[in-house]
Order: structure tokens, then C-alpha cells, then sequence
């Protein structure tokens, strides 16, 4: 019989002291979403379906910057993955499950110990630390994800510069967020937001980047956009990935 | 109390529902356990099952891509020809496959023992027979069943395989619409004097259809065929207590003597005829496939197709998700399933139940109407390939595992 032995795995948490570009306030919005993350009828229920989207993506990337492991059930096998401002892991725990060593980095305390109770419930071991990624030393890593997340901080350049340090040599990154448009003005902060689909507050559409404004903090850190791409929304559809950057992108990127 | 084992999957059942998933969520990489009370002697053992099953020619190309063409080819007897006869009148529909077939016939028990060496031979799926389950949970993270025997085992997701009486569907609470239709299918083996022409009959009576399909020849050459004869409840037990002799001459006078003297050659069995349809095929940690899900009138032989179509559907959604990393009881993703084959299902009720209640009514009006209309469904090119599709399993949006490969 070959059918894994259960492993119920504790994820590991760590604090660390906090010096990064992490928002305090907006890590306390987010900390008070915690207990609800994986109720995918619950305020995060717009991140559970952006999740397969962006999933998608990121497999797609992984196939074709390692095409050896293209076919493989788990490609990251062998691979350290970091997964910055996880939340409560719903992009992390598929990194693992995709066989990648992963580390979850999360701003809010409340999230990173969401995000190890269900890793542990799954059976899944992930590294989850309370900490910013500007104060991670001496790591490195060779899948760096930060999905929704550069929205929020306080200072995009430093915090490339920390993503472009934990990024190890041939590495692999993709980001995501959404652009500064009318559009996703409109659908983001005014209409998804008022009609419950995201939580009130989680959105400052001013710290909205525009995609020629991220690439250029990217090429400013050394970094190279291999790839962008776009995610919209259509009543039919749902949420899918889209030639139209309007409302969020993603992109892939390695180093310059 | 050991240690709870745990894999991706959990099937509850090792019919060929079951085991063709797990055979083909295994080769998608998954971890798949499936877990029956039945013994591995008893699974194949033609008293346990002499039922026959018309497999559409999706099925059978499902079954090759699993890899179990060169197990069951030998057994597998091509249909070439569908005939279909209110009583004797002349005036039937013909349905001649061409190139394409239209699948095959094969002994239920050899598709059980393939299946089942298959899923043996199978490094990622590990098999529990003999199994009595005492409990069962489902809890936010996973799906647990224990054994009275103590041993316990863990799942992402549960899938009920276990056909009309289904525990698992029972514990998603999915509750199951039964529709009587107050008759039997009385199931035998027969030898025919003359060859079938691998041509399976369908003869309309007003106590019910009788089905004569084409089986290989036996060991002495004499070509075989399976009988399905759908009669009212009453009747039954007299038909099933009769003797060989007689039965097998009042078959010969059903049809017509084209196949000259039938002879029975294997026991008789009969089963209740329902129309069953649960309320939903997945819940949270759940899935259901096959009769857990829908049971639907013998009348066409697509049962079991509609199962397999199930286990294709649900194989390729859960390898998609697994691609993805996704977990695999994610209801997201279970409800892409359900989504995909509620609505081939309920269609499939819908015509075998319009079939049968079509040549269920007595008198000579009504003949005529069905003639008239054999008349025409045989002349409109149109309906004649919805007919031949459904009958082949072609029709709607199929699963990868269903098509060949280019």
C-alpha cells in the first residue's frame, strides 16, 4: 500500500519583531478577517474564487520556468517556496501541496495563527512566521509569491528590494494586484466592497499600482518582467485570466 | 486503537465505479484508498453479479485509457446493430453503428476482475476488502472511517461508490427521490441456436421490453446472449420459478424465432426497477458517482455508462484541482462536478423513463403511434444520431478520459 501514512504535521509559528512597510493599520484589518479566511461563503469569499485564477497562473509559470518538472504532480518538489503576506494560507498550503518546503510570512499575528491551525488540521507542514519580509536575512528562495499584497504597504521600492534579496539565484516570482483604474475603482472599492464581496476597508484605491509603475520598482531592484497578464471579471465567466489589465494583474518575474 | 491512515481519496465501494476512479485519480497522481465489504473472491464471481453490461463505445474507450483494453477485449463483444420491435410487428427501427460501433456487451464479472486486478497492480491505490465500517465523520479538515476492526482511515475527500444503498450518501444527508416503476428485470445467460450478427434486441411488449444482447460465444462455439426481461412486480416470482425448459421456450416464442431455440444457461436473478435520483451529488468532503447518485430504468443498458461518465467527469476535475494544488474535497470544485452531471443525468431518466412508459401502454392505438413514430425517428437523419450518440455515450461535453487520444 502506498497511500501516505497520516502525517499530522504541526506548522511551525515564530514572531519576530516587526521593521518592515507592512501598513499597522492595514495588518489589523486584516487580523480581524482571520477566523473567517477559509469559510469560502465568508467575508473572504472573493479570494476563494480569485484563488484557482491565480493559481492557474502560477502553475503555468512554475511548468514553464522549470520545464522538467512540467508534467509532475508535485513541480516544486525539492524547491523552497516563500508565500509573502499569506494570510490565513489559502495560496500556501497549494504551494505545498505542489511539494515546494514553504514558508508563509504574514503580517498579522491573528493570521499566521489561522493559517498554522489549518495547515495542521490538513496535514500539511508549512513555516508559518509573523514577521515582514524586510527583516528575513540570510534566506533564500527559490519560488517568491506575493499575491494582493503590494497594495497595502507603505513603501513598494523597499519592499521589492527585500522580495528581489529572498529571491535565489534562477528563482522564480509572481505578484499580483490590482491596477489604478477607473475600473477597479468602480469594481473593487465601490461595488464589490459595498455589496459584501470584500470586506469594507480592505481596499486604499490611491497605493493602487499601475503596471508600467510596478515594472519600473521591479527593474529599480534589478528584477525582469518575463510576463503580465491580466485578471477581469464577466457575469458569465466569474473571475478569469484576461488579455485586460484593468482590474488586476499578475506578473511573472526573475531576475534582470 | 492504530494510528489513522490517510490518503487523497476515499472510495466507498469497489464496483466498477469505484474502481475505475480510483484508477483514474491514481494515474493523476492522487492517493487513492477504496474500501468494500465484499471479498476479492466474491467481487468476481459471476453468482455474485451474472448481470451483462452494454458498454458505449465512450465507456470502452474510457476502459482503454485506463489501460484494461488488452485485459477485456477478448471478452468484449462488438454491438453493430441495434433492432427495436414493437412485439413482432414489422415496422422497427434499425440502428446500424457503421465504423464508429456502438460498443460493446461484456459479462459484469469479467469487467469486475479486470477492474480489480488492475487497481490491485496499482501502486497508489490501496485496496481494503472485507471491510466492515463502524463509523463514520466529517469534520471541516477531513472525512474519517473507522472499521470495527479498529483500523481507521482519513481522506481529503469521501466518494460513495457503493451504488443504490449508499451510507455515504446517507451521511451527506443528500436525500434520494425514488419512482417505482412496479416491475422486475428478470437477468439471465442464454445460447441461442442461430448467431445474434452482433445485434442486441429490444422487443416492446406491454408487460415490458425484453432485451436480447449479443455476448462471445462459448466455449463450444454457441453463440450467447444476455437477456434482460422487464416484467410487472406480480409477475415475477412465477417467471423466476419456472422451469429452464419452459422459460427458455416462452423466450423463443417472445422473439419471434429469429434466433431459433433459446436455452437458459446460467441462474436467474431480478431486480426491483426504480427510477432513483439524488437531490445533489456532492456536499462538503463528499462526492457520490454512479447508482449512490442515479439509478435509471435498464431499458437502453446505460447504467453503468452513466456511472463511468461520472467517474470521467469527476477524474478530470479533481486532476485539474490537484494541478493546481488544490485540495481535493474543495466544494468549489466538487460543484464543477455536480454542475457537469446533473443535467446528463436527469436527461438520460428522462428518456429511458418516456421509453418505457411509450411502450408500457397497452391496446392498437397506441402500437400505431409507436410504429408511426419508429417511422419517423428512422427517417429523420437528426434524431437518428441524438438516438445513436446517446446510445454511444457521445453526446454533451465530454470528459478527457472518454475520447481518445490523438
Amino acid at each position: 500500500m502506498n497511500a501516505s501514512t497520516g502525517t499530522t504535521a504541526d506548522s511551525s509559528v515564530t514572531n519576530e519583531t516587526r521593521n518592515g512597510t507592512i501598513d499597522p493599520k492595514e495588518a489589523a484589518h486584516f487580523g480581524k478577517l482571520a477566523a473567517e479566511w477559509w469559510d469560502p461563503k465568508g467575508e473572504s469569499a472573493m479570494l476563494h474564487r480569485l484563488n484557482p485564477v491565480r493559481l492557474a497562473y502560477i502553475r503555468d509559470a512554475i511548468d514553464h520556468h522549470w520545464p522538467d518538472a512540467g508534467a509532475a504532480r508535485k513541480p516544486l518538489a525539492g524547491k523552497r517556496a516563500i508565500d509573502v503576506g499569506c494570510g490565513a494560507g489559502l495560496l500556501t498550503e497549494p504551494l505545498a501541496r505542489l511539494g515546494a518546503e514553504v514558508t508563509g510570512l504574514d503580517a498579522a499575528a491573528e493570521n499566521i495563527t489561522a493559517a498554522a491551525d489549518h495547515a495542521a488540521a490538513m496535514g500539511l507542514y508549512i513555516d508559518y512566521r509573523h514577521r515582514d519580509i524586510e527583516t528575513l536575512e540570510g534566506e533564500s528562495f527559490d519560488l517568491v509569491t506575493s499575491m494582493e499584497v503590494i497594495e497595502h504597504v507603505t513603501d513598494p521600492a523597499t519592499f521589492i528590494a527585500a522580495l528581489e534579496r529572498a529571491l535565489a539565484p534562477g528563482g522564480l516570482m509572481v505578484l499580483s494586484t490590482p491596477n489604478r483604474t477607473t475600473m477597479s475603482w468602480i469594481m473593487l472599492v465601490e461595488a464589490a466592497e459595498r455589496l459584501g464581496q470584500v470586506p469594507r476597508g480592505t481596499h486604499d484605491w490611491d497605493k493602487f499600482l499601475t503596471p508600467e509603475e510596478l515594472t519600473a520598482h521591479l527593474q529599480a531592484a534589478g528584477l525582469h518582467v518575463i510576463d503580465t497578464r491580466g485578471i477581469a471579471w464577466d457575469p458569465l465567466q466569474g473571475l478569469h485570466l484576461s488579455d485586460s489589465l484593468a482590474l488586476n494583474y499578475l506578473m511573472t518575474v526573475v531576475r534582470g | 486503537m492504530t494510528e489513522t491512515q490517510h490518503s487523497d481519496i476515499l472510495i466507498m465501494g469497489a464496483g466498477p465505479a469505484g474502481l475505475a476512479l480510483a484508477l483514474a485519480l491514481a494515474r493523476s497522481g492522487m492517493s487513492v484508498r477504496v474500501v468494500d465489504r465484499i471479498s476479492p473472491e466474491r467481487l468476481a464471481d459471476p453468482e455474485f453479479d451474472g448481470r451483462a453490461s452494454a458498454l458505449a463505445s465512450t465507456s470502452w474507450q474510457m476502459l482503454q485509457n485506463l489501460g484494461l483494453a488488452d485485459a477485456l477485449w477478448r471478452d468484449a463483444c462488438p454491438i453493430d446493430r441495434i433492432a427495436v420491435s414493437d412485439g413482432l410487428r414489422k415496422g422497427g427501427l434499425d440502428f446500424d453503428a457503421g465504423v464508429d460501433g456502438m460498443g460493446v456487451m461484456m459479462p459484469n464479472s469479467l469487467l469486475r476482475a479486470a477492474l480489480f486486478e488492475a487497481a490491485s497492480a496499482d501502486a497508489d491505490i490501496d485496496l481494503v476488502m472485507g471491510a466492515d465500517v463502524a463509523a463514520r465523520t466529517i469534520d471541516a479538515h477531513r472525512a474519517t472511517i473507522t472499521l470495527d476492526d479498529g483500523r481507521a482511515f482519513s481522506a481529503s475527500l469521501l466518494v460513495g461508490a457503493e451504488g443504490r444503498v449508499s451510507p455515504t450518501r446517507d451521511l451527506a444527508g443528500i436525500t434520494l427521490g425514488r419512482w417505482s416503476y412496479h416491475q422486475r428485470g428478470i437477468v439471465t445467460a442464454v445460447t441461442l441456436e442461430k448467431p445474434h450478427k452482433n445485434t442486441a434486441f429490444e422487443i416492446f411488449y406491454p408487460d415490458g421490453p425484453v432485451a436480447i444482447l449479443p455476448l462471445n460465444d462459448d466455449d463450444d462455439g454457441r453463440p450467447m446472449a444476455s437477456i434482460v426481461w422487464t416484467v410487472p412486480e406480480g409477475k415475477a416470482d412465477a417467471w423466476v420459478s419456472l422451469s429452464d425448459r419452459a422459460f427458455g421456450a416462452a423466450l423463443t416464442k417472445m422473439s419471434g424465432g429469429f434466433l431459433g431455440a433459446i436455452t437458459p444457461v446460467a441462474p436467474r436473478s431480478n431486480w426491483p426497477l426504480t427510477l432513483c435520483q439524488a437531490s445533489a451529488m456532492v456536499a462538503p468532503r463528499i462526492a457520490l458517482v454512479g447508482d449512490s447518485a442515479h439509478i435509471i430504468h435498464p431499458i437502453a443498458g446505460q447504467g453503468l455508462n452513466l456511472g463511468l461518465r461520472d467517474v470521467a467527469a469527476l477524474a478530470q476535475v479533481l486532476g485539474e484541482g490537484a494541478r493546481l494544488g488544490l485540495d481535493p474535497g474543495d466544494l468549489a470544485q466538487l460543484k464543477r462536478y455536480q454542475d457537469w452531471r446533473m443535467l446528463d443525468n436527469a436527461m438520460m431518466a428522462a428518456a429511458t423513463d418516456v421509453l418505457n412508459r411509450l411502450y408500457g401502454l397497452p391496446g392498437s392505438a397506441p402500437s400505431l403511434v409507436r410504429r408511426l413514430g419508429m417511422q419517423i425517428v428512422g427517417r429523420t437523419g437528426l434524431i437518428r444520431r441524438f438516438i445513436i450518440d446517446e446510445a454511444r455515450g457521445a453526446s454533451g461535453d465530454l470528459p478527457d478520459l472518454l475520447m481518445a487520444s490523438d
